[in-house]
């Protein structure tokens, strides 16, 4: 079926965004897009009088007639009305889920990584093996209270005991759901096949309890997808059917309503396998950092709950330290006057640096955010841990084991940044600086932001299922994504290794594409852009001595590469990055490094004078 | 007319309060409709499900899961004390046995032949809710508490630590703009709550908490202070369980900031009066600010009130106050609204407004405003 509009919203907790999507000239493009606070708390109490509200300032923008009253009109009759309507939602504090597993470092990963997946809040990970004795595990479960449960535990056909013990553990708990006291809490079972007449037992009567698929049904594989799945059905079935107006809202919409990071993991997963790259994606909101992967074609995903710019902005204050913090800050500031500033983030979140000595501030806590965030996720995106590999005897000399990270910066393709701080950064140097001073990418990556956050409603847009709908939908998805939905900021160049101050780390010959050749020489320490626009660039990279551009030590390579509104930067400061902690230099540096880029002019400028 | 949705903070020297207050889980309500009562009177009450003990009685006694069910002396659901003996091998020919005691009063609620587990589960958990202010009872919520209606003053602060406390009000300095300092903190302020001006330091806190001052309300404190009280850094704005003698409640920010002319009048109008307050802050979707509240009688009542419309937002006229630097803590009337974006010195484009600030015509984000409701 033809689609000829489609009008997406995506129901934050505080922002409820519309955007409406139309067939042009045989090409799919974002029209407008409008936006409301969102309406779930008191006075409302009724999502959809947001959505209503963001619909009507689309049909504003747009002129056209979309709203009959109170209805969407659906399919599109004449110029009025949209052929199909689609949600995403995070209102009400997203999905948050608690997850039980055998052994905390297998089942109970695969159980935590399937969540995630989904697009939950993990709240919590129960195991047999960490550490809590049963009357801690319980107290925990009783104070969490959360949306749903998700239980794994053995292989296919193992013993039953442990995770028999854990539903005895949760049926002990008696968990309340956190919204609405009268209906029972759902719980998933994903785990050892053989023990389902015991858990029925157990948890049946208490409990909403359904049973799917092993989420690991061998040691050597998980199987994620059933889980997820049956995590969206149950989002669906019990926890927006408990948030105010959902239930309205559902009966509006033309497919499911995912929860918001649920899709746009899956509009990257698509877009990684689409193009056969490495991707990362990071979303960096006021309270929580999500991070998205595609190594080795396996998606993971991770939210660090409190690293944010303005809810949990004194969380990456104390997890970071101050000093690191500071690393990034081009100017003398008094430490004591630093920590209120950033508490009076904390406590006014809503609030916008107005001097640009704050914008300076927020974007260095923004990297330190970015930073830990990818540190949590490196740590998670890894190989299945437990498993028996077959060892040659070159193998054996080697120290890898399973459990090993999937994310190998080298290999990485795009960088994908969005929220608040990277998308509307004044400049968009400022948000090239931001993803490569915190991701560190080595080789030839290229850079992105999400201009104005259309990922979720993509990313629900590329999963419908409705056969008549699903092929038009997701070819709508991703033309809108390639060319509304990125900025592409251009490439980032990074010469792997360490060298002497002001030694040639790379030579790099440019030939554009008009033509054009240019040769730089790039010395160790040093920053260098050029303006390129988004357009195809062929380039010869050959590394200093013991370096590494991508295809090994002092190994040269010839490829082509794209700009962007930034341009290529070559980062030739050497990986990992070491700042120095002489503060004279470290300003000296950091200002030589923004000038490069063009980053804050005008506080250069100021500080020159 | 122009006008801008920006989050305020109440400060009202006569409104209607309802104060809802409910149990964690179902239980009785104690109080009828329309009853009076004081901060004390308990209007609810439940038991908590007793913790849960798992004793693991197929390891303990060396016996295969499936055999835990005959080894047990005493089954489902019967009563049994610390010490008592729960289980038994049968041993050899009667000897060599061993046993399982109880680790606590409770009750046995499950014997699993799976794994081998005994579940104890100790006796309930009361829990009481008291009124927390003065008032009467405006609406019963059948089994699960009460709406508490009272008239009075109804101050909110920014942030606060520490949960509900309440006690005689008493403003110890001259002025909004004064500190409170270790020797204003007497022996004189135990239980009551202590007004102040711009800022408390870190010893005159702690000399309230070990003089059990009620409450602090004070315009600002360290940031960095925080964790010699808390024990941890605050890392998001969540408070209200701590185990404080001493309430705190901050009305303007982190830092030296004087406190609001209309709460400092307002708060020293009341000297002598009893209030309660309570720190409890949770800045995220569904924000609660610490707050204080000052019921009055109805002599005290000048009837005068009017309620205030919020939702109209800052317009022109309006009083606001700047809530981020460079300008932060200074009050102004917003002079102008213009609808068009405007460049900051960050490049920062945003609606601004203008605000006149001391005889000047200040552009200011509007993100950065608040409106100051006062009635």
């Amino acid at each position: 079926m033809e689609l000829r509009s489609i009008l997406a919203t995506d129901c934050g907790s505080t922002t409820t965004k519309a955007i409406l999507i139309e067939l042009m000239d045989g090409e799919y493009r974002l029209q407008v897009r409008g936006e409301a606070p969102t309406t779930v708390e008191a006075p409302f109490e009724d999502v959809t009088k947001g959505v209503l509200n963001a619909v009507m300032e689309v049909e504003e923008l747009s002129g056209k007639k979309i709203l009959n009253g109170d209805q969407i009109i659906t399919p599109q009759n004449g110029s009025n009305g949209v052929d199909i309507y689609i949600s995403t939602s995070s209102a009400g504090g997203g999905l948050q889920m608690m997850v039980a597993g055998v052994v905390k470092g297998m089942t109970g990963e695969s159980a935590e990584r399937a969540a995630l997946g989904a697009g939950s809040i993990v709240m919590d990970v129960l195991a047999s093996n960490d550490g809590r004795k049963p009357h801690e595990k319980i107290t925990r479960i009783r104070q969490l209270r959360p949306d749903m449960i998700l239980l794994s535990g053995g292989i296919d056909g193992g013993t039953t005991k442990h995770v028999v013990e854990l539903a005895e553990i949760l049926a002990a708990a008696n968990p309340k759901p956190r919204l609405g006291q009268n209906y029972k809490l759902p719980v998933i079972y994903a785990g050892n096949n053989k023990a389902v007449n015991k858990i029925e037992e157990t948890l049946g009567e208490i409990t909403d309890l359904d049973v799917t698929e092993n989420i690991r049904p061998v040691l050597e594989m998980e199987n994620l997808k059933p889980s997820r799945d049956k995590i969206h059905d149950l989002f669906m079935e019990h926890v927006m059917q408990q948030a105010p107006g959902y239930k309205k809202l559902m009966s509006w919409t033309d497919a499911p309503i995912m929860p918001t990071p649920g899709a746009v993991g899956a509009l990257i997963e698509m877009v990684a396998q689409k193009e056969n790259i490495s991707v990362v994606g990071v979303d960096i909101g006021g309270a929580t950092t999500d991070i998205f992967s595609v190594f080795q074609k396996q998606f993971n995903r991770t939210v660090s709950a409190n690293l944010g710019m303005s809810y949990s902005i004194c969380n990456v204050l104390a997890e970071a330290t101050l000093a690191n913090v500071l690393r990034w800050v081009p100017f003398d500031i008094d430490e004591k006057e630093l920590t209120n500033r950033i508490g009076n983030k904390m406590i006014r979140p809503t609030t916008v640096p107005q001097s640009l000595e704050e914008l300076v501030i927020e974007q260095a806590i923004a990297r330190e955010a970015l930073r830990l965030s990818f540190i949590q996720h490196k740590s998670f995106a890894v190989n299945l841990k437990g498993v028996q590999k077959e060892r040659t005897i070159s193998d054996a000399f080697e120290q890898t084991d399973s459990g090993e990270t999937l994310v190998d910066m080298k290999e990485l393709d795009l960088l994908v940044g969005s929220g608040g701080v990277l998308s509307h950064a004044p400049r968009r140097e400022q948000s090239a600086r931001m993803l490569i001073d915190s991701f560190l990418p080595e080789g030839i990556t290229q850079l992105a932001v999400d201009s104005i956050f259309m990922m979720p409603q993509l990313g629900v847009m590329a999963n419908i299922e409705k056969e008549e709908l699903s092929e038009e939908a997701k070819k709508a998805a991703f033309e809108v994504f390639e060319k509304d939905c990125l900025i592409h900021l251009g490439t980032c160049i990074a010469p792997t290794g360490k060298a002497k101050q002001n030694l040639v780390v790379l030579t790099a010959e440019l030939t554009l594409k008009n033509g054009n050749q240019e040769t730089h020489k790039i010395q160790f320490g040093e920053l260098l852009r050029i303006e390129v626009p988004f357009e195809p660039v062929n380039i010869k990279l050959t590394p200093g001595k013991g370096l590494d551009i991508g295809s090994g030590k002092n190994e040269p390579i010839e490829t082509t590469i794209y700009g962007g509104v930034v341009g290529i930067i070559f980062d030739g400061r050497g990986r990992p990055l070491d700042i120095s902690k002489d503060p004279k230099q470290r300003i000296d540096d950091l200002k030589k490094w923004s000038d490069a880029v063009n980053e804050y002019p005008n506080f250069n400028q100021n500080s020159n004078s | 007319m122009a006008h801008a949705y920006t989050p305020g903070l109440k400060v009202l020297h006569e409104t209607i309060i309802h104060k809802e207050r409910r149990l964690p889980l179902k239980g009785i309500v104690l109080v009828e409709n329309g009853k009076e009562v004081t901060p004390d009177d308990i209007v609810a009450k439940t038991d908590l499900p007793g913790n849960v003990q798992m004793v693991n009685v197929a390891n303990q006694l060396n016996i295969d899961t499936e055999d835990v069910n005959d080894a047990m002396i005493t089954k489902e659901g019967t009563a049994v004390s610390k010490g008592e003996m729960i289980a038994e091998t049968k041993g050899l020919f009667g000897l060599f046995k061993t046993n399982v005691t109880a680790p606590v009063d409770g009750t046995i609620e499950v014997i699993s032949d799976t794994t081998g587990q005994v579940v104890i589960r100790e006796s309930p958990i009361p829990v009481e809710i008291d009124a927390y202010m003065s008032g009467f009872i405006k609406e019963v919520i059948p089994e699960e508490g009460v709406i508490i209606e009272s008239e009075g003053v109804f101050i909110q602060g920014i942030f606060g630590i520490a949960g509900e406390s309440r006690g005689e009000l008493s403003v110890i300095v001259d002025s909004r703009e004064t500190e409170i300092t270790e020797d204003m903190i007497t022996p004189d302020c135990k239980g009551k709550i202590v007004v102040g001006g711009s800022f408390i330091s870190l010893k005159a806190y702690k000399k309230a908490i070990q003089l059990k001052v009620a409450g602090v309300v004070v315009g600002g404190f360290n940031y960095f202070d925080l964790e010699d009280i808390l024990g941890y850094t605050l890392g998001v704005a969540i408070t209200g369980s701590e185990d404080l003698i001493t309430s705190l409640i901050l009305t303007e920010g982190y830092g030296k900031i004087r406190m609001g002319t209309q709460t400092f009048d307002l708060l020293k109008n009341h000297h002598g009066k009893f209030a309660s307050m309570n720190g409890a802050t949770q800045i995220r979707a569904g924000v609660i600010r610490p707050e204080i509240v000052i019921p009055l009688t109805k002599d005290q009542l000048k009837g005068d009130h009017k309620d205030s419309d919020a939702s109209e937002g800052i317009q022109a006229g309006s009083l606001v106050r700047v809530i981020r630097a460079p300008y932060f803590g200074r009050m102004g009337k917003v002079i102008d609204l213009p609808s068009e974006l405007r460049k900051m010195e960050s490049e920062t484009m945003v609606r601004v407004a203008i605000i006149e600030i001391d005889g000047e015509n200040i552009e200011i984000p509007r993100a950065n405003l608040e409106m100051v409701e006062i009635d």
